[in-house]
């Protein structure tokens, strides 16, 4: 394992090896640390459980576990998701919703009556409509590469999933995802700090004077929550 | 309704309404200050770390307009029809005290002298003939010596950081050698280069063009403005754009004008005031008052004045002056009245350079306005007779400071997956190890880009939504071609692995979705001509002399440079000459 160069200063020296222990340790560090506080699963709020089924697949499928560390799941993008859809947010209500609602070129943007919940509720059922009628199985019951395809359907945006275009709601599924991985824990997602240790993203540090310019060194500071958690 | 009276009333609690509710106080007037959104107070907004939440503040649009309530409609051609702007995405325009003004990143540039006459230049260098068809090119009415006063009294209030060039025709520092002259320093030293800032500045050098330090009003050091107002030194968090600066060293009006204002007797701020419209007499010469809805008593109020500053944020001072009734809505077709008329925008396009995975360019750090920068392409500072248009872009590395949603929804760029397998190894590649070059251009106006009142959707208060009619132009993509195209070899000369220029390709349409800049410019433009221009050069109403409308909404074009300087010198200026002028005999002040 190869460490970034050293910084100017000797104080960081020390902490520069811990860091780069959790940048470059590997994914089995997280696994067994999330394992252990995920003693009580979160319940779903909004989502049925089928919904709940197909959300963890899709979100293990656009973030998947590879070297870096464990899939969007894991990392409770599903239960960010899910907490998100009893806010304004998940009600549409930071959205102009007045009709009337007409189609119109892709580049005038989201012309649905549906708020953000509603999107997901209709999706996810003629998503897993759609799944049965190819390959006689629910999304979440397909093989990972099966449910990446079909992910890759939805995107390039051919199909409609019922009144939904399949590239609307596969936007707005990769969206949430990634805003659980790497927005503050306090909303349910980035488990263990996990999206920002992924990226070098000091959380809420938010005072780099001393870092303005130091030639390109890494910063050696892991990452700090808004409530104080550390990684 | 009940009715009130004041000396002076002023629509819009941002930069220009607070400058103008400011030098009117000082003038002895009673000012009341309307603002539809809500109170903003940093020890609130910006406290820290509560403050440092991208899902809440950039994500979730927290100190934005609320959709729900009012939005625009948007088309691309006359023959189209406008869709509504649902969710927030392409331009961002700011709700509560403070206004955009508030969520700001903290650019904070004069003018490009040319600018202000760019119709006469154009002109005078090419010949009318340069100019292409259907494209409204045309002058402010005011000059860069006229104004330089107020761009160096906003300067102070702002407590900008910057490096001179020239102070009264003496060369003084390494600054932007295409700067226009000043008569004094910045009141703060320019701030740091980051290290992607310092590789532009060494590279852009190193090929024959000249870098300079981004004129800033993030402060460098402690400052105490002319008012008062403290700011602290900044500490490059990275949480400008979108937030409430929790250092109290971005400039905002809630911390720069707004401490002095509240404390004057002579002043109040209503907030949660919508103004419905502004008020006019029987033969709509003058303006008797506002009329606004109380947002938590659900009531409407008249309110009288003398005086009524139109101080929103630009396309609502256009629709306000629309659904009051003020001075002549234009008709692109019968190419008649200027309400509307010369709706801008900026051309803005990001490229990308990856560096070795030895060199973290750490994307976190970052202040919303320094960085480094090169005019070598912007306004008229190179020859376009053999380019065949009009316009430029200033060119930067301005690493305002990139938070990780941001980042990964954005994905990472060039040829990379935006989800799924390899995503997460891209990203991690350019999240450390990459930085962004803009060309952050001008657009020019055009006869069938406007502002008008939609047929069909109206706003929660049953009124009809502002439509935009806008679509990109070839001059200004030929534009944005040929400046990017000039950033590829400062991209080769840092050493870059690999790149990705991002540029408008040809017949490109103007796409609602994706965020490019909440520069929106022009509709109620000024100028000398009240055929083609709303307001004078004092940017009182031809129409309705006792209404002044301040804001980007006067710019004839979409500049290069960004806009809140310019804004801020308008307002100051009007100001002047409504104190020294007007109140002493209010009227017309320029003969139409």
């Amino acid at each position: 394992m190869k460490l970034p160069s050293s910084t100017r200063r000797n104080f960081t020296a020390g902490l520069l090896g811990s860091t780069s222990f959790w940048i470059y340790g590997g994914h089995k560090v997280w696994a067994d640390a999330l394992q252990s506080e995920s003693s009580r699963p979160y319940q779903p709020q909004y989502f049925t459980p089928e919904e709940w089924r197909f959300l963890n697949a899709a979100c293990a499928r656009i973030f998947p576990a590879d070297a870096h560390g464990p899939d969007g799941a894991v990392l409770g993008a599903p239960e960010f998701i899910d907490r998100q859809m009893n806010t304004p947010y998940g009600h549409g209500e930071l959205w102009y919703m007045s009709g009337p609602f007409r189609s119109g070129a892709p580049n005038l943007g989201y012309q649905l009556s549906l708020p953000p919940r509603d999107l997901y509720r209709q999706s996810i059922e003629a998503a897993n409509a759609y799944a049965r009628q190819l390959k006689g199985q629910r999304f979440d019951e397909l093989e990972p590469s099966d449910q990446t395809a079909l992910l890759k359907t939805f995107e390039q945006g051919k199909m409609m999933l019922g009144a939904v275009p399949a590239h609307t709601f596969f936007e707005q599924l990769r969206q949430n995802t990634l805003e659980g991985v790497f927005s503050d824990p306090l909303y349910g997602g980035n488990k263990g700090l996990a999206g920002w240790m992924l990226l070098g993203f000091p959380g809420a540090r938010a005072d780099f004077m001393d870092w303005v310019n130091q030639k390109g060194a890494p910063y050696p500071f892991g990452p700090v929550s808004i409530s104080g958690e550390t990684a | 309704m009940c009715a009130k009276k004041v000396d002076a009333v002023v629509i819009g609690a941002g930069w220009a309404g607070s400058i103008l509710a400011k030098e009117l106080t000082e003038a002895g007037l009673s000012v009341v200050m309307l603002e539809r959104g809500d109170e903003r107070a940093t020890a609130v907004e910006g406290d820290y770390p509560t403050s440092i939440d991208e899902l809440r503040g950039a994500i979730r649009h927290r100190l934005f307009q609320n959709m729900s309530k009012s939005t625009v409609t948007i088309r691309n051609t006359l023959d189209q029809e406008a869709l509504p702007y649902r969710r927030l995405a392409a331009f961002l325009p700011g709700e509560g005290v403070g206004g955009a003004g508030l969520h700001w990143s903290g650019v904070h540039f004069r003018v490009a002298p040319d600018d202000l006459a760019l119709r006469t230049n154009v002109v005078a260098r090419y010949g009318k003939s340069f100019i292409p068809e259907g494209m409204n090119l045309q002058d402010y009415g005011v000059t860069y010596e006229e104004l330089e006063p107020f761009f160096d009294k906003a300067e102070k209030v702002f407590g900008t950081s910057g490096e001179p060039y020239t102070i009264n025709g003496k060369v003084v520092g390494k600054g932007n050698r295409f700067a226009p002259d000043r008569s004094d320093a910045f009141p703060l030293p320019a701030m740091g280069d980051v290290y992607s800032a310092s590789l532009f500045r060494t590279a852009a050098a190193s090929v024959g063009y000249h870098p300079y330090a981004l004129p800033a009003a993030n402060a460098s050091a402690q400052y105490t403005n002319p008012y008062g107002a403290q700011m602290g030194p900044c500490n490059f968090c990275g949480y400008c754009s979108g937030y409430d600066c929790y250092m109290y060293s971005k400039a905002s009006p809630n911390v720069n004008i707004l401490p002095a204002l509240r404390q004057d007797s002579k002043f109040t701020l209503i907030t949660k005031a919508h103004v419905l419209k502004v008020n006019l007499d029987a033969d709509r010469k003058k303006a008797t008052g506002v009329t606004y809805l109380d947002l938590r008593t659900r009531k409407q109020v008249e309110l009288d004045a003398d005086l009524v500053i139109i101080s929103a944020f630009q396309f609502h001072n256009v629709h306000l002056m629309l659904l009051s009734g003020i001075g002549q809505p234009y008709d692109p077709k019968q190419n008649t009245g200027t309400v509307g008329r010369n709706f801008v925008y900026q051309t803005i396009t990001t490229s990308r350079a990856w560096l070795s995975p030895k060199q973290y360019t750490n994307l976190f750090v970052g202040a919303g306005g320094a960085g480094v920068a090169i005019d070598d392409f912007n306004s008229m500072n190179f020859d376009h007779g053999p380019l065949g248009f009009v316009g430029g872009s200033p060119v930067w590395v301005n690493q305002a400071g990139v938070k990780p949603i941001a980042a990964a929804v954005g994905g990472p760029g060039g040829k990379a997956p935006t989800w799924g397998e390899g995503y997460k190894d891209a990203m991690v590649d350019t999240y450390r190890h990459s930085l962004t070059i803009d060309a952050h251009g001008s657009n020019m106006a055009y006869r069938d880009v406007y502002l008008d009142l939609d047929p069909t959707y109206t706003n929660a208060y049953g009124q009809p939504l502002l439509r935009m009619t806008f679509n990109w132009k070839e001059n200004d993509i030929r534009m944005n071609q040929y400046v990017v195209g000039k950033i590829e070899p400062v991209i080769k000369a840092m050493g870059a692995t690999r790149y990705s220029l991002g540029m408008l390709k040809d017949g490109e349409v103007f796409d609602t979705r994706r965020y490019q800049t909440t520069h929106l410019g022009g509709g109620a433009v000024m100028g000398t001509d009240p055929k083609t221009s709303c307001v004078n050069r004092y940017l009182q109403s031809w129409d309705v002399s006792n209404v002044f409308v301040i804001g980007a909404s006067a710019f004839p074009q979409g500049m290069g440079y960004n806009p809140t300087g310019m804004v801020a010198a308008l307002a100051y200026w009007a100001a002047y000459h409504i104190r020294t002028t007007y109140l002493k005999n209010p009227g017309p002040m320029v003969q139409a």
